[in-house]
């Protein structure tokens, strides 16, 4: 597909406050809310502003693995319980692993590019403090080939991405590197502060950096070339959005100037039985990103600003080099410079991204279009960045597993 | 027989009391790990968890399990490692199930005494009562082929009148832990002098395994742990008796309760501190240790007069502490029982009033937990609240000056008197053993 063949739209993002460790309502021993809370207040949310479920054609719901960490398969028969005017509408559960949010997204993109739908209600969950995070680590596994489960780390996907990490450092050296991953962390708290919905936004840590620089990674009790300040958080939350045809923004009553206008979407697999080609690219993200400019005809000069996926610290450098806006081994270099910081050159992670405002992996693809959203309708509050005039693109890129699963999707303003 | 043959087949009596049930599990885990290694695979490890109360076995049991399973979850990174070979293991959940089974599976639960003739080692955690300890080591060693060694947790009992009334010819010393073993990382080590060097080797090994700091002390009624707390405790209660002469018992106790706290920063008051090993504990103790020092006389009539009286502290069956000399609302002190009316005063009555005496407290102080866990800065801290208060005249700060030379007195005697090596060691019993921020033996109160 060279362009897309009808207008898209999304409006109407809701996101529910990501909950887990930093939230001061966090308590993990007493009983929390469940999935089904979340679903409701996130889809209620965005009903809300599209004047309820009967303006509402489909629904669907990205989710990794609530059959695990919940016991509870079978999410699309959750979507009519938002809404009375869901009842017996037609709704599809997504799944590809931390990527299934935004699986969720293309779901809705293809029904109303198929002419199928006019609104459609996307959403994304995950409630994952069910489970210590030793439990946690065997569920979040399946989004890699459980062939290389035994053996993989304790913690299979930190264990994969210190790999990475490892890689890098071998490559153009540790210190350096860490400077920049350091940097990345800096600037995902300090953008969660200005969310209230992030779980970091009650962060009070004066001195990140030095707090960084205390937490040596340790093989012996985590993984080997990443601390905790590296990885993206455990977190329960849900978020939503509308995606919708030109009619469907008439039908809501929605003005173009509220909603961001889908200009591309990249969707790529990588097989999941083979090891990266080279642990020091991401090679999946390089190509959606490549795909998502090249059908939205755009450059990355043109966006103003990106939702990266930071699962991991080395993630969030790795994907400035497979942007483009530094060559390979210079991304820690790049974000070490404050190029990516909210006052930079491309603000990435406007509202903490994964390690600042949570990752609840099945809810992530959703909550970064909601994020790209309110930063293009200038409804992002205190984390409201500028959007220049000349660069007025924003970006989402969302992964599953190690590289496998991507989805790129560039926005605009609609009434731009 | 080397370290690992000794740890094949090892008893602990009074499995399931306060502290057996902790020695249990850690011993069953360090006997898991070896069981698990390469050149130890085919051999059986064994350890009896002996109690005569079965209902305390069952108990012992379900503790053993959700406390193994906690110490799985933290080592599962190294657990992988050791059940590499096992394919059938995937999952951490997997592996840490394993494990549980693998540590509960050498531990056999027993009522009867005779499972302890074919161990190597015995460990001793049963009431503190002499005569019991001496009549089981005796049956023991007399039954059991393998000249085991004896390692006794008492308390308060010297270590040499159990290797003469049982005739264990040296094969006993105190490895002495402390309340709970588990998280407690001191232990007291009291060897005799006809202690095989073989077997002091092992005992520190073993030490060492469980990640416990030693401590050395002498074969000294007390040791060094109860030998400071005892005769701290009975200076708290001889202060409360001397201030009662001035003002009511339940308002000198109050006084006496926050100086011992407060003003010299330490984690609970002396009274707060004897309820929570228990009235009838430090009572028990105190008269067990007095026999053997002909020139003190440590026993309070205080303690007594309490004990009959049913006040006793202690911790229910979830930690938390129970009413005795103090009386508690979610831990904190709320009143003090007056043995004269046999009825609880409440703090807030008196409270201003006493504070007003007291004076207030330095204006550069700090609770104890700010300044013990202030890293790096602790000395400092320490040094300005107490420079402060050497400063004062006010009744809190002379009688906390009183308390902290008192406190330096009985670390020099238990140097003096021959029952630890040196200060140091002093200082560090207090400070691992009781969480104290210093030691008593300190040049910070004058
Ligand atoms: N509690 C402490 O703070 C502490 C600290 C250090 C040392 N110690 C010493 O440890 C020992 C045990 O103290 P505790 O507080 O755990 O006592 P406890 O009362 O909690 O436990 C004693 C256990 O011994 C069992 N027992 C009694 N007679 C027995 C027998 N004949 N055979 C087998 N088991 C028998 C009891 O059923 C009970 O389970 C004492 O010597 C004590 O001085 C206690």
């Amino acid at each position: 597909m060279k362009k897309l063949r009808r207008k898209v739209y999304m409006a109407a993002g809701y996101n529910t406050v990501s909950l887990g460790t930093g939230r001061k309502e966090f308590n993990p021993k007493k009983e929390r809310p469940g999935l089904e809370h979340y679903i409701k207040e996130a889809g209620q949310g965005t009903l809300k502003q599209i004047g309820g479920g009967k303006n509402v054609d489909e629904g669907a719901i990205g989710n990794f693995m609530a059959s695990r960490f919940n016991k509870q398969g079978h999410l699309a028969g959750f979507i009519p319980m938002i809404d009375e005017d869901l009842q017996y509408k037609p709704c599809i559960r997504t799944e590809g692993a931390c990527a299934s949010g935004a699986l969720s997204l293309a779901s809705g993109i293809k029904s109303v590019l198929a002419e199928t739908a006019d609104v459609v209600l996307s959403l994304g969950v995950e409630v994952q403090n069910s489970m210590k995070a030793i439990y946690g680590a065997d569920v979040l596994a399946g989004a890699g080939w459980f062939k290389n489960r035994k053996s993989g780390h304790a913690f299979f996907f930190p264990g994969q991405f210190s790999d990475r990490a490892g890689a890098y450092y071998e490559k153009y050296g540790m210190e350096y590197a860490r400077s920049g991953m350091r940097q990345w962390f800096v600037n995902a708290i300090e953008n969660a502060r200005l969310c209230p919905t992030a779980q970091e936004y009650e962060n009070k840590v004066p001195d990140l950096a030095g707090l960084y620089d205390k937490m040596t990674p340790n093989g012996k009790s985590f993984v080997d070339n990443l601390n905790v300040l590296d990885c993206s958080k455990v977190s329960d939350a849900a978020s939503a959005i509308a995606i919708l045809s030109e009619e469907g923004l008439e039908r809501c009553g929605i003005p173009k100037s509220e909603a961001v206008e889908v200009i591309s979407i990249a969707q790529v697999e990588r097989n999941i039985t083979n090891d990266p080609p080279d642990r020091t690219e991401l090679t999946a993200i390089k190509k959606a990103v490549k795909q998502a400019l090249e059908m939205a005809g755009i450059t990355k000069d043109d966006l103003a600003t990106i939702e990266v996926h930071d699962c991991f610290s080395i993630a969030g450098i790795l994907t400035t080099e497979a942007l483009g806006f530094a060559k390979p081994g210079k991304g820690a270099q790049f974000v070490a410079d404050r190029n990516t910081a909210r006052d930079g050159k491309i603000p990435m992670n406007t509202t903490g991204g994964l390690i600042g405002w949570g990752h609840p992996t099945g809810g992530t693809g959703v909550h970064q279009a909601v994020t790209i959203w309110e930063q293009l309708t200038g409804k992002a509050g205190e984390a409201q960045i500028k959007i220049p005039k000349d660069r007025p693109y924003g970006m989402t890129i969302n992964m599953g597993g190690d590289d496998v699963t991507v989805v790129a999707i560039v926005y605009k303003r609609g009434d731009l | 027989m080397n370290y690992d043959e000794r740890l094949q087949n090892v008893s602990v009596l009074g499995a399931a009391g306060k502290m057996g049930s902790g020695i249990l599990l850690l011993t069953a885990v360090e006997m898991a790990d070896l069981s698990l290694k390469p050149e130890n695979k085919g051999k059986t490890f064994c350890l009896n968890a002996i109690d005569v109360s079965p209902q305390g076995l069952a108990g012992l049991m379900k503790y053993l399990k959700v406390q193994v399973q906690k110490i799985a979850e933290k080592k599962t990174v190294m657990l992988r490692e050791i059940y590499a070979d096992r394919a059938d293991l995937i999952e951490n959940e997997c592996i840490i199930n394993e494990y549980v089974f693998d540590v509960m599976n050498i531990v056999r639960p027993v009522t009867t005494i005779e499972s302890a003739y074919d161990s190597n080692l015995i460990f001793e955690a049963i009431v503190e009562n002499r005569d019991l300890k001496t009549r089981l080591f005796s049956q023991i060693n007399e039954n059991n082929k393998n000249k085991p060694y004896f390692f006794t947790n008492t308390s308060s009992v010297p270590i040499h009148t159990l290797d003469e009334g049982a005739k264990l010819d040296g094969r006993v010393l105190g490895f002495h832990f402390y309340n709970p073993p588990a998280v407690q990382k001191l232990v007291e080590l009291i060897s005799l002098e006809n202690n095989s060097a073989e077997m002091t080797e092992f005992a520190k090994a073993f030490a060492k395994n469980l990640r416990k700091i030693i401590v050395p002390s002498n074969d000294k009624a007390g040791f060094i742990g109860n030998g400071h707390f005892m005769r701290d405790a009975l200076h708290g209660i001889h202060e409360v008796e001397r201030l009662s002469k001035e003002m009511p018992y339940a308002e000198a106790l109050y006084i006496i309760n926050k100086v011992s706290q407060d003003f010299l920063v330490r984690p609970m008051g002396i009274f707060q501190l004897i309820d929570y090993v228990g009235v009838d504990v430090v009572k028990f103790i105190m008269e067990v240790m007095n026999p053997y020092l002909p020139d003190e006389d440590l026993h309070s009539d205080l303690l007594d007069k309490l004990f009959e009286m049913g006040v006793k502290g202690g911790q229910n069956s979830n930690g938390s502490q129970k009413d005795g000399i103090l009386k508690y609302e979610r831990g904190n002190p709320v009143a003090v029982f007056d043995p004269e009316t046999k009825a609880y005063v409440d703090i807030s009555g008196f409270k201003e009033k006493c504070d007003e005496k007291l004076g207030p407290l330095p204006g550069s102080w700090k609770p104890w937990k700010a300044v013990n866990f202030s890293r790096g800065k602790k000395e400092e801290m320490l040094k300005t609240i107490f420079t402060e208060t050497n400063k004062m005249e006010t009744l809190g700060a002379e009688l906390a000056k009183a308390y902290n030379a008192k406190s330096n007195e009985i670390g020099n005697y238990l140097v003096s008197s021959g029952v630890a090596h040196n200060v140091e060691d002093v200082n560090t019993v207090m400070m691992t053993g009781f969480f104290h921020a210093y030691g008593p033996v300190n040049k910070y109160l004058k």
